[in-house]
């Protein structure tokens, strides 16, 4: 079978040779046209007036549109029809796509989207928490709270109370390949699009309203992205719709893609959040109740920002069951860059809150900030004994409570598959915990200006879209005489290993090798009414999709192939490139062609739907999932008190992928996921001055992790439990859950700040060189 | 436009001549007009190491080089890494140690990393990581990278 095993990337030979032709690397026509926007400078206000005849005179120039030049919607909203392609007239950040410039050639386009005179009608633009809230400027009609018992009573009844406010940044993609589109215009106004998403069907959709044409004139193809992160579920409907509207205006090929600032500037990034609490608990730690204030800034477009805003709040007990727990969600609405999808959808701020409460809590109770998490946790219920039993060797909790939790999340949900008792054990022991804790604190105790920390942080990440209709997938497979199979399914690459991993589904399920299996470009034609690459969904959706298609084909031969051969159908085997029927053994080619001659179909689409779930959101309960994956990780760090300089010695990590179908693929994500998680909560630094710009906008001013800035010690495992629920082989999703193991990074630069005095350092994220910086002055002068 | 420029310069070994304007890259050369997009434009600014390409042996950010000043350079991208249908031993590593997810930052880092092996064969660990510092990578940690390169000075020296 090829499940299970660690094979390298499908498209690895053509990445190492340079050949694997990302959407800015197609050959394109020599005719071919190059787009660029002329955006806002300003954060809000009226444009009163445009002249663009400088534009329009600029060498190269072909075209220049504004809104009133588009012929259709002028929307690419993923939502609420809220975002115009260009300004309407309205300005809501600096950076907004005003005009847009058709030049020959990218460069030229640029320049000459530089030389418009715009004069505007300038307001003040809200910009701050403070700011919107003053206004009331705000999505929705006002906050969401969802809550869970009555957790200001229990606050209110604690024995004792912490209670704090801290800010966490948003975060910029950094998608290597920046956002590219290219539109070719097909006879009778059709046209095809080849666009780096992460969701076909949505640049489909929103193409089609833009040229005023159903969705069956639009085909979108999508072969691969260099990078998405999230940053490419929506963020590439402009691009792809000023392509189709140009290349429609003049009839050839138009390309557009961003240089790198315009992408930082005109695009959206994760919400960054403000985060209040008051959690009331025990003396011996048991924490009784938690209330939870979230502020995000959504940006001035609704986008996605529902749906984060809520899984920030799904996310708000991570691994802990709290019997009381109230969370209220204010989703802000402010004149920046339209906060979006960001791995992690949300989950890590919450996740960030509750981890920031815990380490708080024992921070106040002096107590070892592991054992109370472990005391915390949700009970492991579970009979299929996957779970290694809960009092472990290394790390027995004192005078753990033994009452049974009732194991319900803030939002009614059963945990029954809890993982962490015997991963956290596991990873405590394999890491040497508790001797290094012990060495930590005394190099602390010997050293003023070097302070060491360590840091623990779980993870619990619920498993599904929490728009329940988006967890639908389909895939088209066909097997061709000679025994190939081609594999279509509604999934993107964007380097996660998706195609491969489905692709060893296919071949499993036919018994063949891998090689046997085309992996063929994401494309609207072949399967329809895709959801995006989301949700860590890929695999889960697509791969139960394929089974399906495999299984109708493999059916259908195995029926005809016991008629020719006069056995049982139970008596047709596919292994290892062969088909045994009865005693007679064929190549799979051989039993490909006899079924063709058989007059058998040997093509087929294949459906999936996520079961089990029910989710109201407006009452916050339900079962928005389907499963939970998890993780934990414990994290050293060492801190230059002089300078707020740190460095990251040593990670180790435990991580749950189910029965994992690609241990290498699943190890990579989970490697990479840590580093941009811990590169958010440290040097990730978004900074907007006090007239809306973006001042970090390019690698020179945004840093995120290089090389050099990789754990000297980096151990990495895969927890070898199965999925409980029945999820394709028994695997779990992997791509966003292991992020937020990257919050370790951060506690652990909270404990060696904490080593400089008695107060608690109380953080905000990122935590940057020099707020590490001023927080050590903090708890020294405290 | 402007003034053109007739540049003749060796690409991978072989001969190339062009015509390009004043104020086009090395990188917009190679990329647009002779078609060898292995080199990618990351940032632009000579921040991320996608666009890198080695001119007479030395490590360049293609992005920060005009083509003009290629006349009688020798160029050496990631399509002339591997010797026809074999890989370099790098390239082979890089494959199996799955040091790759989206790939876009790989062709760079392969650049970077063949040059450092050739002028340190015996490189710390502590070397690599420094010299790749300029290469980012969104996807992978480096880890598998670092190891990667790590293992093939190794094997290339046992080789040698
Ligand atoms: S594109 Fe040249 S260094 Fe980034
Ligand atoms: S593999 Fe995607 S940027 Fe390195």
């Amino acid at each position: 079978m090829s499940v299970a095993k660690s094979l390298p990337h499908d498209a690895a030979r053509l990445h190492v040779t340079g050949a694997a032709r990302y959407v800015d690397d197609i050959p394109t026509p020599a005719d071919t046209l190059h787009l660029a926007f002329g955006v806002s400078t300003i954060a809000r206000g009226q444009i009163t007036a445009m002249d663009l005849a400088a534009v329009r005179a600029a060498p190269g120039v072909v075209a220049v549109l504004t809104a009133e030049d588009l012929p259709f919607a002028n929307d690419v909203s993923p939502s609420v029809h809220d975002e115009p392609l260009l300004s309407d007239g309205a300005v809501h950040y600096m950076g907004q796509p005003l005009f847009l410039v058709v030049a020959s050639t990218h460069l030229a386009a640029r320049k000459a989207a530089h030389l418009a005179r715009i004069d505007y009608a300038e307001e003040t633009p809200i910009l701050t928490v403070e700011d919107a809230l003053a206004a009331n400027s705000r999505f929705e009609e006002g906050p969401r709270i969802w809550e869970k018992g009555s957790a200001t009573a229990a606050v209110a009844a604690a024995p004792r109370v912490v209670s704090g406010l801290f800010e966490i940044g948003g975060q910029e993609h950094f998608y290597l390949e920046g956002q590219a589109a290219l539109a070719e215009p097909q006879e009778g106004g059709d046209v095809i699009i080849r666009s780096s998403t992460q969701h076909p069907t949505e640049i489909q959709h929103k193409v089609g309203e833009a040229l005023g044409i159903p969705m069956h004139g639009v085909r979108v193809e999508t072969r691969r992205m260099g990078g998405g992160f999230g940053g490419k579920e929506s963020q590439g409907n402009a691009l792809a719709v000023a392509c189709a509207v140009a290349a429609r205006l003049t009839g050839r090929v138009c390309k557009m893609r961003y240089d790198r600032d315009d992408d930082m500037i005109i695009t959206g990034k994760r919400h960054d959040i403000r985060i209040r609490y008051r959690a009331g608990f025990t003396e011996d730690g048991d924490v009784l109740g938690v209330e939870f204030w979230h502020y995000l800034r959504c940006g001035w477009a609704q986008d996605l920002s529902l749906p984060v805003a809520d899984r920030a709040m799904l996310h708000s007990d991570n691994a802990y069951c709290i019997p009381a727990m109230r969370i209220e969600s204010h989703r802000l609405k402010t004149n920046t860059q339209s906060a979006t999808a960001f791995r992690g959808f949300g989950g890590p701020q919450g996740m960030v809150g509750i981890e920031r409460v815990m380490d708080h809590v024992a921070h106040d109770l002096g107590i070892d900030p592991v054992a109370l998490r472990q005391r915390n946790y949700y009970d492991a219920l579970g009979e299929g004994g996957l779970s290694a039993p809960r009092a472990s060797a290394t790390h027995p909790p004192e005078g753990i409570s033994q009452e049974k939790k009732d194991n319900l999340t803030p939002y009614g949900m059963a945990v029954e598959d809890f993982e962490l008792h015997g991963m956290t054990a596991r990873l405590l022991e394999s890491a040497a915990y508790d001797a290094r804790r012990a060495a930590v604190a005394d190099w602390n105790a010997s050293n003023d200006v070097i302070k060491k920390g360590l840091g623990f942080s779980p993870v619990k990440f619920g498993i599904s879209f929490t728009l329940s209709h988006l967890n639908q997938a389909g895939a088209l497979v066909h097997v061709y005489q000679d025994g190939s199979i081609h594999l279509n399914h509604g999934g993107t690459e964007m380097g996660q290993g998706l195609f491969q991993k489905v692709a060893q589904v296919a071949a499993s399920r036919f018994g063949v090798d891998l090689e046997a299996v085309k992996i063929t470009a994401t494309d609207t034609g072949k399967v329809p009414n895709t959801s995006a690459t989301a949700a860590s969904s890929g695999s889960d959706l697509n791969g139960m999709a394929v089974k399906a298609a495999c299984d109708t084909i493999r059916d259908r031969m195995a029926a005809h192939l016991a008629e020719l051969h006069q056995c049982a159908v139970a008596q047709v085997r596919f292994d290892r490139g062969a088909v045994h029927v009865g005693a007679e053994v064929m190549s799979f080619a051989e039993a490909a062609h006899a079924c063709y001659l058989g007059r058998v179909s040997l093509s087929a689409t294949g459906y999936y739907k996520t079961p089990k779930l029910s989710w109201d959101r407006l009452r916050g309960q339900g079962r928005p999932f389907f499963y939970f994956a998890y993780g934990a990780a414990l994290t050293e760090v060492a801190v230059d008190t002089r300078s707020g300089e740190n460095r990251i010695l040593r990670a180790d990590i435990l991580h749950d992928a189910g029965a994992s179908l690609n241990p290498a693929l699943d190890i990579g994500q989970v490697e990479g996921a840590y580093v941009q998680g811990a590169g958010w909560l440290t040097t990730e630094e978004l900074v907007w001055d006090e007239r809306g710009a973006l001042r970090t906008h390019a690698p020179s001013t945004y840093k995120i992790p290089a090389c050099s800035d990789r754990p000297d010690v980096f151990n990495v495992s895969l927890w070898d439990g199965q999925n409980r629920e029945e999820t394709i082989y028994r695997s779990k999703a992997v791509g966003e859950p292991p992020f937020m193991l990257g919050i370790s990074a951060w506690l652990a630069l909270s404990d060696a700040v904490a080593a400089c005095g008695e107060t608690y350092p109380a953080l905000d994220a990122p935590a940057t060189a020099e707020a590490l910086w001023h927080a050590v002055r903090r708890v020294r002068d405290a | 436009m402007s003034k053109k420029f007739h540049v003749s310069t060796t690409v991978n070994g072989d001969p190339v001549e062009f015509l390009c304007d004043s104020r086009e890259t090395v990188l917009d050369v190679l990329r647009d007009r002779l078609s060898l997009t292995g080199a990618k434009e990351g940032c632009g600014t000579g921040d991320c190491g996608a666009c890198s390409i080695t001119v007479d042996d030395r490590l360049v950010c293609a992005c920060l080089m005009l083509g003009a000043e290629a006349e009688g350079k020798s160029i050496e991208t990631v399509e002339g890494i591997a010797a026809g249908e074999d890989l370099h031993p790098l390239q082979k590593r890089f494959i199996e140690y799955a040091a790759l997810q989206c790939g876009i930052c790989t062709p760079g880092i392969l650049v970077a990393a063949k040059n450092l092996l050739e002028k340190h064969p015996d490189p710390t660990e502590e070397q690599v990581r420094y010299w790749l510092a300029g290469n980012l990578c969104r996807c992978t940690g480096y880890d598998k990278i670092i190891r990667a390169v790590m293992d093939t000075a190794a094997e290339m020296r046992e080789a040698s």
